[in-house]
């Protein structure tokens, strides 16, 4: 059988990502004129800063994949491997942006979204003055940099090494070393991730958004989120790529896998989400249950129950049965779903801290989330396109093929 | 239960196996069931039996952990004994999720574990007859059902034909009984090996 190894972008596939983006540029100047002066620019930049921090997270939990896979030394992914090696390049663009987002915060001292930028507030706070040597604008740009950065640049290394592998076919000594190289980069990168997405980088960038509450659960909650949704992501490349006639090793086997990976997240995500709703609404302690007042009962209410439909009931349900994880159109359509409701989440998160009184969403927030789908998009193809679609020399390639679920 | 005549093939080689199931499915003899020392995937695709419906079971398992947990503690918490729990309203859903949690993984789980026992007719002191007793250490036995029309030592032929390594007939009881095997069978006595 030959294999055809080299993605070729369709035409459609160019003009709705550069549509999306767009979309996404024409809705940031828009909602520059409308939100960008009022108010300190909350509105504006909350949307910018849900969505970039959102989707950063979610291409990042792609790289979190493929490393956590080859960690545990996992053989089944290796025949769409390149896909999510693809999604993971997408950290690169996101991140850059991010990070201008961070500057403009923080040097615009936009104190509505942080109010721990704002210097006269921290030093008649008690509390935010004890919390002031993690929460400052200093270390919160050399941190948020030093996260995006490794993110990049070790994502960088081990797209590298992942092509490494074409080259020629490895004998086994060779094979052995190749896994071993591997194991060092995809551990460094690990312990990279769990001091950053599992733990401080929700702290700074979201928690501290109230910056007087804290909760413990909420770094793996973050996580939990990001990660069903980078797998949801995941799937959708897969099952597009799979559609267009390529990746000929990936069969209903690997997808039913994807299928499981989802499932189990999901129900991971819920288990944090209520192990930190529980407690809080149990203690029932002021400072405590404040995060929960307008979400529970205010304004927020809604969505705080159309998230637990969206990101539990919903996969619980439908995800349950074999047969739905073996069943391409709903994978796809529970990882359009499963997108849409982790982005509710962050939602949530942003603005339910930083707009409480009611929930401002509009087309201004589904633009800039198109503009940054388009530019996953983007991103994506153009490695796709430019290197070999399969590993095909790769030690556990095999395995991938005779995968049984 | 029944006793019926059946014809055995030992096969050592898993890939050996997985053809002979396919030939002599296609052969048209009627396969009565494969014993391997572990799981093998895709056997049972290859045997043509049909997916197991044990998780729907576990699933009704679950979902009356779930009813009786919520149904039980609401009835007790809002009408049999109403208690004043640190203000907390008597119907607090929150509160009472561990318990559901845990009373749905438990009846689906142990319900799932007595449907397994029931379906494999596994218990204490239940004893099924063993037909080779190497199929629990290194090899895979294939068992194939005889009819009275059957030939045999064509069967038999057959199957080393196929690559088994060892093919014998065995007049077996094909459900279980109670007691042990020192009364009732010898399986580790020495079985004649026909040899074609």
């Amino acid at each position: 059988m030959s294999l055809r190894e080299h993605f070729e972008i369709p035409k459609r596939y160019r003009t709705w990502s550069m549509a999306l983006m767009g979309v996404g540029v024409l809705s940031l100047i828009i909602g520059y004129i409308l939100y960008g002066s009022e108010n300190n620019g909350t509105r504006f930049w909350s949307a910018l800063l849900q969505n970039s921090i959102y989707f950063l997270l979610t291409v990042n939990a792609a790289m979190f994949f493929f490393t956590a896979t080859t960690l545990s030394m996992g053989g089944f992914q290796m025949s769409f491997r390149r896909v999510t090696e693809a999604i993971s390049a997408s950290v690169i663009p996101i991140g850059i942006i991010t990070l201008i987002i961070f500057i403009c915060l923080v040097a615009g001292k936009k104190d509505g979204i942080y109010d721990w930028l704002n210097k006269d507030v921290v030093n008649g706070d008690p509390a935010l003055k004890g919390k002031s040597g993690f929460l400052n604008p200093t270390f919160f740009m050399v941190w948020s940099f030093l996260t995006i950065a490794l993110w990049t640049g070790l994502g960088i290394k081990m797209r590298q090494l992942s092509r490494e592998s074409d080259v020629a076919k490895m004998s086994i000594e060779e094979g052995r070393r190749y896994i071993f190289k591997n194991t060092v980069w995809a551990s460094v990168y690990i312990v990279w991730f769990t001091l950053t997405v599992a733990s401080t980088v929700p702290w700074l960038w979201l928690m501290s958004l109230k910056a007087h509450w804290f909760s413990t659960m909420y770094s793996w909650y973050t996580f939990g989120s990001t990660f069903v949704s980078g797998l949801a992501l995941i799937a959708l490349f897969v099952v597009y790529v799979k559609n267009k006639g390529y990746l000929e090793y990936t069969n209903l086997e690997h997808l039913h896998d994807i299928g499981k990976f989802q499932f189990a997240f999901s129900i991971f995500w819920t288990y944090l989400w209520f192990d930190q709703f529980m407690l809080i609404w149990y203690a029932n302690i002021s400072e405590e249950t404040i995060y929960f007042k307008n979400r529970f009962e205010g304004a927020y209410a809604g969505l705080f129950y159309l998230n637990l439909i969206i990101n539990f009931l919903a996969p619980f349900l439908i995800y349950m049965s074999r047969g739905s994880k073996r069943n391409w159109t709903i994978v796809t359509l529970m990882s359009v779903v499963l997108l849409f409701g982790h982005w509710l989440d962050f939602y949530q998160m942003v603005f339910g801290s930083t707009m409480p009184d009611h929930v401002p969403m509009n087309l201004f927030d589904f633009g800039i989330a198109a503009g940054f789908i388009g530019l996953i998009m983007w991103q994506t193809g153009r490695v796709l396109a430019k290197y070999p679609l399969m590993a095909k020399n790769h030690p556990f390639f095999k395995e991938s093929i005779i995968h049984h679920t | 239960m029944a006793i019926k005549k059946f014809a055995v093939g030992c096969f050592d080689d898993e890939a050996v196996l997985f053809s002979a199931v396919k030939k002599v499915r296609t052969a048209g003899y009627k396969i009565h069931d494969v014993y391997t020392p572990m799981h093998i995937h895709g056997l049972d695709t290859a045997m043509g039996l049909r997916d197991t419906s044990l998780h729907i079971a576990g699933f009704f398992y679950g979902l009356s952990g779930t009813i009786i947990a919520l149904g039980g503690i609401t009835w007790i918490f809002t009408t049999d004994w109403p208690l004043n729990i640190g203000g907390k309203p008597h119907f607090s859903l929150p509160a009472w999720i561990p318990i559901t949690f845990e009373l749905t993984v438990l009846l689906s789980s142990i319900g799932m574990v007595l449907t397994f026992c029931y379906l494999c007719q596994m218990a204490p002191f239940v004893k099924k007859h063993h037909f080779h007793p190497r199929s629990t250490d290194d090899l895979f036995v294939m068992v194939i059902e005889c009819t009275p029309k059957t030939n045999e030592t064509e069967v038999l032929s057959y199957l080393q034909g196929l690559g088994a390594v060892e093919t014998n007939i065995q007049v077996a009881e094909t459900g279980w009984w109670l007691g042990s095997y020192a009364k009732d069978r010898k399986p580790f006595e020495k079985k004649e090996t026909v040899i074609a």
